[in-house]
């Protein structure tokens, strides 16, 4: 338990591994029954946890893209096991395969039916090959987009969690149509006739996420980001050098709070001290409590309302000068 | 690969820089093809409608030179010339994006990497966007997605069909997420389109890629291509980088698509014209 604690610990969390070290210390002394330490244990989590805090609320963005990125951070799977009842996967896009990275289903949300679906990451090395890191095919968004029909055709919402790198770029991809699976969610999303949360739980890598992100509301979470390009892309493409990623995640504004202050998202959900990966329950019970309270008000709206209300949203989109 | 092909290549690269510095002057009576290196000359070129004649290959064109290929006299309106790219984000790589749209402005003469109006072909109305590759790599911004919706908006509105020349990179970075957000809008628009009974058509040039053809650009009720255009999602140095391999000759390209099942046609720059006027007058028939 400790010992992963340390593991999980990012490079700007280091200062942390003298104080987890220290704990550890004072539990074998403790647990030798020499000594009564649980008043020093108590005031060492203490420190730990004052001292993540502090650490979390300062992160840079390229900080907060490693906290999105980290390996543990709960995955599509892990929030539906622990948001919403019922879950039956379904699988296929019934013209060429089955896509592991992106994975959709039917399940209840507090008793209420809905339709989830979301990119899935794996934790381990094993786990991600399989999934292929997050990244879809074509048949990804497919399965998607026949998924949200069947949402629609029976008057449930729809739940979209977005976490992925990107589409995925490689040569059977580019031959089963990546651009036009993706073009022809944008264009059936903007259609649908029932209510439809999308929320960034890690990486919103660019078409890829917006595959499957149309949502009425776009929600975040705190450490997450959605981006048009990873920070390393436009580092290598504008910046010359992949190493400039810093200074592109910067300029880009990736981050949830600048999200927010530019209308692509309508709320931050609130994480654990440390990231969701240092508490998945409560990251998810905040998750859960985000969710519920941006459906209901969408759960009275007509079909041609919900509709409207999505087209308005994105028809908004965009900073320009006009003479 | 052999040492002699890494040099080959390095040379065609050269070739190619040299080829796009000699197009950029005016005046200059005599053109190197880019992919075969014959040299044109230059009235020559105009009269193939800037096609090697030799080759068959299609150099690009400006949004300029498209519009006076493509509509009838005299026909084209634009609409939207004086919305322009804001620096909202305060961007700076090595330049920033303020000093790169100028830039752009002046390398275009254009104040965007489109142009939208209305015009007609053989006498068929239509609401046409031209993309411009020469600004910014066509990259669709803020401005490009925002003229596009209008486009499309104004053709819901006339009822009439919108056809758009794609030339585009994809998104522009310099705008970051908003510009992601073009994809959605445009699409959206597209769809409005589609509802109210309308045609799209697409018509894909050298290049079409990324987020441009993930959105607008695919979603043609017919998808046209001009022959070897670079056409696809991820470019092709990306997909090289992601899979480590080579990739297979002709991939990504106009040809390679039709293959594929994503286009309907391949139509050459000389047929354009004709081919555009002919599903024009299908869909106005009652």
């Amino acid at each position: 338990m400790k010992n992963n604690n340390i593991k999980k610990l990012l490079e700007f969390e280091r200062p942390l591994l003298e104080l987890y070290q220290k704990l550890e210390e004072l539990k074998e002394v403790s647990a030798s029954g020499k000594m009564d330490m649980n008043e020093e244990i108590r005031m060492m989590e203490k420190r730990i946890r004052s001292l993540r805090r502090d650490i979390f609320s300062k992160l840079t963005p390229i900080q907060i893209v490693q906290v999105a990125r980290h390996m543990q951070r709960p995955t599509t799977l892990d929030y539906i096991s622990l948001i919403f009842e019922d879950f039956v996967e379904l699988h296929g896009d019934r013209n060429f395969s089955d896509d592991p990275a992106l994975i959709t289903g039917i399940a209840r949300l507090n008793g209420q039916a809905v339709v989830v679906l979301g990119h899935q990451k794996g934790k381990t090395t094993k786990e991600n090959l399989a999934r292929n890191f997050g990244m879809a095919n074509p048949e990804g968004y497919r399965k998607a987009l026949r998924v949200m029909r069947i949402a629609e055709r029976y008057e449930k919402p729809i739940i979209s969690l977005i976490d992925t790198p990107g589409a995925y770029p490689g040569i059977g991809a580019e031959e089963r149509g990546q651009a036009e699976a993706i073009a022809k969610n944008l264009r059936e999303m903007a259609e649908l006739t029932v209510p439809f949360i999308a929320i960034i739980t890690g990486e919103g890598g660019s078409g890829g996420a917006l595959g499957i992100g149309m949502g009425n509301r776009v929600l975040i979470l705190e450490f997450a980001i959605y981006s048009v390009i990873s920070p390393e892309g436009c580092a290598s493409i504008l910046f010359r050098d992949a190493k400039r990623a810093n200074a592109a995640a910067v300029a880009m504004k990736i981050t949830a709070k600048d999200l927010l202050q530019l209308g692509i998202v309508d709320e931050i959900i609130k994480e654990p001290i440390g990231g969701a990966h240092n508490d998945p329950e409560l990251a998810a019970s905040f998750l859960k409590s985000a969710i519920i309270k941006h459906l209901k008000p969408l759960l009275s709206l007509s079909h041609r309302e919900l509709i409207a209300d999505r087209y308005n949203k994105y028809r908004k989109m965009g900073i320009y000068l006009e003479e | 690969m052999s040492i002699h092909d890494w040099f080959k290549r390095k040379k065609e690269t050269k070739e190619a820089v040299y080829v796009r510095e000699r197009l950029d002057i005016p005046g200059n009576l005599w053109v190197k093809c880019y992919k075969c290196g014959q040299a044109i000359f230059a009235k020559d070129l105009e009269a193939t409608l800037k096609v090697c004649p030799k080759c068959n290959y299609h150099f690009k064109l400006t949004a300029g030179e498209r519009l006076k290929q493509i509509t009838d006299k005299k026909s084209f309106k634009e609409i939207d010339p004086h919305i322009k790219s804001k620096n909202f984000l305060n961007f700076t790589d090595s330049k920033s994006y303020t000093k790169r749209i100028e830039d752009a402005e002046l390398k275009s003469s254009l104040s965007e990497a489109i142009i939208t109006g209305t015009g007609k072909m053989g006498g068929a109305a239509a609401a046409l966007g031209i993309m411009d590759f020469s600004f910014m790599g066509g990259s669709m911004g803020s401005v490009v997605g925002e003229k596009v919706t209008r486009l499309i908006e104004l053709a819901v509105e006339k009822k009439i069909p919108v056809i758009i020349f794609s030339s585009s990179g994809g998104a522009r970075m310099q705008e970051g997420i908003m510009s992601l957000m073009q994809m959605a809008k445009t699409s959206a628009a597209l769809g409005r389109l589609r509802e109210n009974g309308l045609p799209y058509i697409s018509v894909m040039t050298d290049p079409t890629t990324g987020g441009t053809s993930a959105s607008y650009a695919m979603l043609g009720d017919i998808n046209i291509a001009e022959p070897g255009a670079l056409v696809g999602f991820a470019g092709p140095r990306v997909i090289e980088q992601t899979i480590r391999q080579k990739l297979p000759p002709g991939f990504q390209r106009s040809e390679y698509l039709l293959e594929h099942g994503m286009l309907d046609m391949v139509c050459e720059r000389k047929k354009l014209k004709g081919t555009l006027t002919r599903i024009l007058k299908w869909f106005h028939e009652k």
